[in-house]
Protein backbone atom coordinates (compact mmCIF):
# COMPACT_ATOMS: atom_id res chain seq x y z
CA UNK A 1 0.00 0.00 0.00
CA UNK A 2 2.96 2.42 0.84
CA UNK A 3 3.21 4.10 -2.53
CA UNK A 4 7.24 3.37 -3.39
CA UNK A 5 9.44 5.81 -5.49
CA UNK A 6 9.55 3.55 -8.72
CA UNK A 7 6.21 4.31 -8.98
CA UNK A 8 6.77 7.89 -8.65
CA UNK A 9 9.46 8.05 -10.93
CA UNK A 10 7.41 6.00 -13.52
CA UNK A 11 4.15 7.64 -13.36
CA UNK A 12 6.68 11.11 -14.03
CA UNK A 13 8.35 9.03 -17.05
CA UNK A 14 5.43 10.19 -19.33
CA UNK A 15 4.63 13.62 -20.72
CA UNK A 16 0.83 13.28 -20.74
CA UNK A 17 0.99 12.51 -17.04
CA UNK A 18 3.15 15.77 -16.01
CA UNK A 19 0.48 17.61 -18.04
CA UNK A 20 -1.91 16.31 -16.00
CA UNK A 21 0.09 17.15 -13.12
CA UNK A 22 0.80 20.87 -14.71
CA UNK A 23 -2.93 20.74 -15.03
CA UNK A 24 -4.02 19.83 -11.30
CA UNK A 25 -1.21 22.52 -10.36
CA UNK A 26 -2.73 25.39 -12.24
CA UNK A 27 -6.08 24.42 -10.36
CA UNK A 28 -7.51 21.26 -7.73
CA UNK A 29 -10.73 19.55 -7.61
CA UNK A 30 -11.28 18.69 -11.61
CA UNK A 31 -13.34 15.86 -12.14
CA UNK A 32 -12.42 13.64 -14.98
CA UNK A 33 -14.69 15.37 -17.19
CA UNK A 34 -12.80 18.99 -17.00
CA UNK A 35 -9.58 16.87 -16.82
CA UNK A 36 -10.63 15.33 -20.24
CA UNK A 37 -11.85 18.91 -21.82
CA UNK A 38 -8.11 19.98 -21.19
CA UNK A 39 -6.31 18.06 -23.72
CA UNK A 40 -6.51 15.99 -26.51
CA UNK A 41 -6.61 12.44 -24.87
CA UNK A 42 -9.42 10.13 -25.05
CA UNK A 43 -11.24 9.53 -21.27
CA UNK A 44 -9.45 5.81 -21.43
CA UNK A 45 -6.14 7.32 -21.50
CA UNK A 46 -6.92 10.02 -19.21
CA UNK A 47 -8.27 7.48 -16.88
CA UNK A 48 -5.74 5.17 -16.97
CA UNK A 49 -3.47 7.64 -16.71
CA UNK A 50 -4.76 9.64 -13.17
CA UNK A 51 -4.92 5.65 -11.82
CA UNK A 52 -0.89 5.45 -12.29
CA UNK A 53 -0.60 8.99 -10.57
CA UNK A 54 -2.94 7.82 -7.88
CA UNK A 55 -1.48 4.54 -7.36
CA UNK A 56 1.87 6.50 -7.12
CA UNK A 57 0.44 8.87 -4.82
CA UNK A 58 0.70 11.75 -7.02
CA UNK A 59 -2.84 12.34 -7.62
CA UNK A 60 -5.31 12.11 -4.35
CA UNK A 61 -8.82 12.04 -5.20
CA UNK A 62 -12.57 13.09 -3.17
CA UNK A 63 -15.40 12.28 -4.03
CA UNK A 64 -18.25 14.79 -3.72
CA UNK A 65 -21.73 13.42 -4.50
CA UNK A 66 -20.90 11.11 -7.87
CA UNK A 67 -18.26 13.50 -8.60
CA UNK A 68 -14.61 12.22 -8.24
CA UNK A 69 -12.62 15.80 -7.78
CA UNK A 70 -8.53 15.30 -8.41
CA UNK A 71 -5.83 17.05 -6.72
CA UNK A 72 -1.88 17.26 -6.95
CA UNK A 73 -0.31 16.01 -3.88
CA UNK A 74 3.24 17.05 -4.37
CA UNK A 75 4.56 15.47 -1.01
CA UNK A 76 6.13 12.23 -3.12
CA UNK A 77 8.06 15.22 -4.81
CA UNK A 78 9.32 16.38 -1.81
CA UNK A 79 10.22 13.82 -0.26
CA UNK A 80 12.89 13.01 -3.98
CA UNK A 81 13.99 16.31 -3.47
CA UNK A 82 14.69 16.20 0.46
CA UNK A 83 16.25 13.29 -0.59
CA UNK A 84 19.22 14.68 -2.54
CA UNK A 85 19.02 18.27 -2.09
CA UNK A 86 19.55 18.81 1.52
CA UNK A 87 19.72 21.68 3.48
CA UNK A 88 22.20 23.69 2.93
CA UNK A 89 22.40 23.13 -0.94
CA UNK A 90 18.86 24.78 -0.96
CA UNK A 91 19.70 28.17 -1.38
CA UNK A 92 22.28 28.02 -4.02
CA UNK A 93 20.12 25.52 -6.04
CA UNK A 94 17.43 27.82 -5.94
CA UNK A 95 19.53 30.62 -6.82
CA UNK A 96 20.59 28.42 -10.02
CA UNK A 97 16.85 28.18 -10.70
CA UNK A 98 16.18 31.83 -10.48
CA UNK A 99 19.13 32.55 -12.85
CA UNK A 100 17.80 30.29 -15.20
CA UNK A 101 14.45 31.62 -15.14
CA UNK A 102 15.76 34.90 -15.38
CA UNK A 103 17.78 34.45 -18.53
CA UNK A 104 14.94 32.11 -20.05
CA UNK A 105 12.73 35.68 -20.10
CA UNK A 106 15.39 38.01 -21.42
CA UNK A 107 16.02 35.40 -24.34
CA UNK B 1 -18.44 13.16 2.50
CA UNK B 2 -16.86 16.63 2.71
CA UNK B 3 -18.93 19.97 3.12
CA UNK B 4 -17.10 22.27 0.86
CA UNK B 5 -15.13 21.54 -2.54
CA UNK B 6 -11.53 21.83 -0.39
CA UNK B 7 -8.82 23.72 -2.07
CA UNK B 8 -5.94 21.63 -0.72
CA UNK B 9 -5.66 17.89 0.32
CA UNK B 10 -2.00 16.12 1.16
CA UNK B 11 -1.44 12.44 1.63
CA UNK B 12 1.44 10.35 2.68
CA UNK B 13 1.56 7.03 3.96
CA UNK B 14 3.82 7.03 6.76
CA UNK B 15 5.11 2.89 8.41
CA UNK B 16 3.80 3.85 11.97
CA UNK B 17 0.80 3.62 13.80
CA UNK B 18 -2.33 6.07 14.01
CA UNK B 19 -1.36 6.58 17.70
CA UNK B 20 1.97 8.00 16.92
CA UNK B 21 1.23 9.78 14.23
CA UNK B 22 -1.46 11.49 16.02
CA UNK B 23 0.76 12.11 19.08
CA UNK B 24 3.39 13.85 16.65
CA UNK B 25 0.95 16.30 15.84
CA UNK B 26 -0.58 16.99 19.04
CA UNK B 27 2.40 16.78 21.21
CA UNK B 28 4.65 19.72 21.69
CA UNK B 29 7.50 17.50 22.15
CA UNK B 30 7.30 15.92 19.18
CA UNK B 31 5.91 18.51 16.39
CA UNK B 32 8.64 20.75 18.11
CA UNK B 33 11.56 18.11 16.40
CA UNK B 34 9.80 18.21 12.54
CA UNK B 35 7.51 21.35 12.42
CA UNK B 36 10.17 23.69 11.80
CA UNK B 37 10.85 23.75 15.60
CA UNK B 38 7.17 24.73 16.19
CA UNK B 39 4.90 23.10 18.62
CA UNK B 40 0.77 22.64 18.41
CA UNK B 41 -0.42 23.00 22.19
CA UNK B 42 -4.34 22.62 23.10
CA UNK B 43 -6.26 19.94 25.31
CA UNK B 44 -7.62 18.82 22.21
CA UNK B 45 -10.65 19.02 23.46
CA UNK B 46 -13.92 20.33 20.62
CA UNK B 47 -14.59 24.12 21.44
CA UNK B 48 -10.61 24.23 22.80
CA UNK B 49 -7.98 27.06 21.54
CA UNK B 50 -5.24 25.60 20.28
CA UNK B 51 -1.98 27.38 18.87
CA UNK B 52 0.71 26.52 16.65
CA UNK B 53 4.17 28.47 18.75
CA UNK B 54 7.74 29.11 18.29
CA UNK B 55 9.47 26.18 20.46
CA UNK B 56 12.23 28.72 21.83
CA UNK B 57 11.77 31.13 24.48
CA UNK B 58 9.95 33.45 22.89
CA UNK B 59 6.76 31.09 22.68
CA UNK B 60 5.35 33.50 19.72
CA UNK B 61 2.00 32.35 18.40
CA UNK B 62 2.45 31.95 14.55
CA UNK B 63 -1.11 30.56 13.97
CA UNK B 64 -3.99 30.26 16.17
CA UNK B 65 -7.92 28.64 16.02
CA UNK B 66 -10.61 26.24 17.36
CA UNK B 67 -10.95 22.56 17.86
CA UNK B 68 -13.67 21.92 15.72
CA UNK B 69 -13.45 17.85 16.28
CA UNK B 70 -10.95 15.96 17.68
CA UNK B 71 -11.42 11.74 17.59
CA UNK B 72 -8.09 10.35 18.59
CA UNK B 73 -6.25 8.49 16.72
CA UNK B 74 -8.37 8.95 13.78
CA UNK B 75 -9.60 12.41 12.61
CA UNK B 76 -8.72 15.94 13.90
CA UNK B 77 -10.38 19.18 12.62
CA UNK B 78 -9.29 22.85 13.65
CA UNK B 79 -10.10 26.31 12.58
CA UNK B 80 -6.60 28.03 11.30
CA UNK B 81 -5.59 31.82 11.20
CA UNK B 82 -3.39 34.13 11.47
CA UNK B 83 -3.13 36.02 15.14
CA UNK B 84 -2.72 39.53 13.53
CA UNK B 85 -5.82 38.59 11.56
CA UNK B 86 -8.16 36.58 13.29
CA UNK B 87 -10.88 37.02 10.54
CA UNK B 88 -8.94 35.72 7.99
CA UNK B 89 -9.76 31.66 9.33
CA UNK B 90 -9.95 28.86 7.27
CA UNK B 91 -10.19 24.96 8.26
CA UNK B 92 -7.60 21.94 8.45
CA UNK B 93 -8.78 18.51 8.74
CA UNK B 94 -6.27 16.03 9.92
CA UNK B 95 -7.35 12.07 8.90
CA UNK B 96 -5.62 9.06 10.22
CA UNK B 97 -6.55 5.66 8.73
CA UNK B 98 -4.49 2.42 9.78
CA UNK B 99 -3.82 0.63 6.56
CA UNK B 100 -1.95 -2.94 6.96
CA UNK B 101 1.99 -2.06 7.86
CA UNK B 102 1.30 1.63 7.87
CA UNK B 103 -0.89 4.45 8.17
CA UNK B 104 -2.40 7.19 5.77
CA UNK B 105 -2.68 10.60 6.65
CA UNK B 106 -5.09 13.16 4.76
CA UNK B 107 -4.34 16.82 5.47
CA UNK B 108 -7.14 19.11 3.71
CA UNK B 109 -7.18 22.63 4.38
CA UNK B 110 -10.06 24.39 2.76
CA UNK B 111 -12.54 26.78 3.86
CA UNK B 112 -10.54 29.93 2.62
CA UNK B 113 -11.92 32.98 2.81
CA UNK B 114 -12.61 34.50 -0.48
CA UNK B 115 -10.00 37.60 -0.66
CA UNK B 116 -7.89 35.45 2.01
CA UNK B 117 -4.12 34.63 0.40
CA UNK B 118 -3.66 32.30 3.20
CA UNK B 119 -3.90 29.20 0.11
CA UNK B 120 -0.77 31.19 -1.36
CA UNK B 121 1.14 31.21 2.28
CA UNK B 122 0.76 27.64 3.05
CA UNK B 123 0.56 25.72 -0.09
CA UNK B 124 4.03 25.21 -0.20
CA UNK B 125 4.60 24.29 3.79
CA UNK B 126 2.26 21.24 3.70
CA UNK B 127 4.37 18.82 1.62
CA UNK B 128 7.60 20.11 3.37
CA UNK B 129 6.15 19.49 6.88
CA UNK B 130 4.24 16.33 6.16
CA UNK B 131 7.62 15.30 4.36
CA UNK B 132 9.44 15.72 7.95
CA UNK B 133 7.11 14.33 10.10
CA UNK B 134 7.25 10.68 8.01
CA UNK B 135 10.47 10.89 7.84
CA UNK B 136 10.78 11.31 11.78
CA UNK B 137 8.52 9.08 12.44
CA UNK B 138 10.31 6.05 10.13
CA UNK B 139 13.42 6.80 11.16
CA UNK B 140 13.56 9.12 13.98
CA UNK B 141 15.10 11.78 11.96
CA UNK B 142 13.41 14.86 10.82
CA UNK B 143 14.32 16.26 7.42
CA UNK B 144 16.29 19.19 8.02
CA UNK B 145 13.80 21.82 6.46
CA UNK B 146 15.88 25.07 5.81
CA UNK B 147 14.68 27.62 8.66
CA UNK B 148 12.64 30.50 7.19
CA UNK B 149 13.93 33.65 7.68
CA UNK B 150 10.70 35.44 7.00
CA UNK B 151 8.20 37.47 9.55
CA UNK B 152 5.32 36.08 7.89
CA UNK B 153 3.71 33.87 10.16
CA UNK B 154 1.92 31.77 8.43
CA UNK B 155 5.55 31.17 6.13
CA UNK B 156 7.04 30.83 9.49
CA UNK B 157 4.98 28.44 10.54
CA UNK B 158 5.59 26.31 7.91
CA UNK B 159 9.05 26.94 7.71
Amino acid sequence: MVADEDKVFKALADASRRQLLDRLRRQGGLTLGELCKSYDMSRQAVTKHLALLEAANLVVSVKQGREKLHYLNPVPINEIYMRWIGKFEQKQVQALFNLKQALKENE
Amino acid sequence: MIMSKPELIYTTYIRSTPEKLWNAITNPEFARQYWGGNENVSDWKPGSKWVHVTGDAERAIRITGKVVESVPPKRLVLTWADPANEGDVSRVTFEIEPLEDAVRLDVIHGDFQPDSDMINKVSGGWPRVLSSLKSFLETGKPLAIASCQSKHAAEVAHA
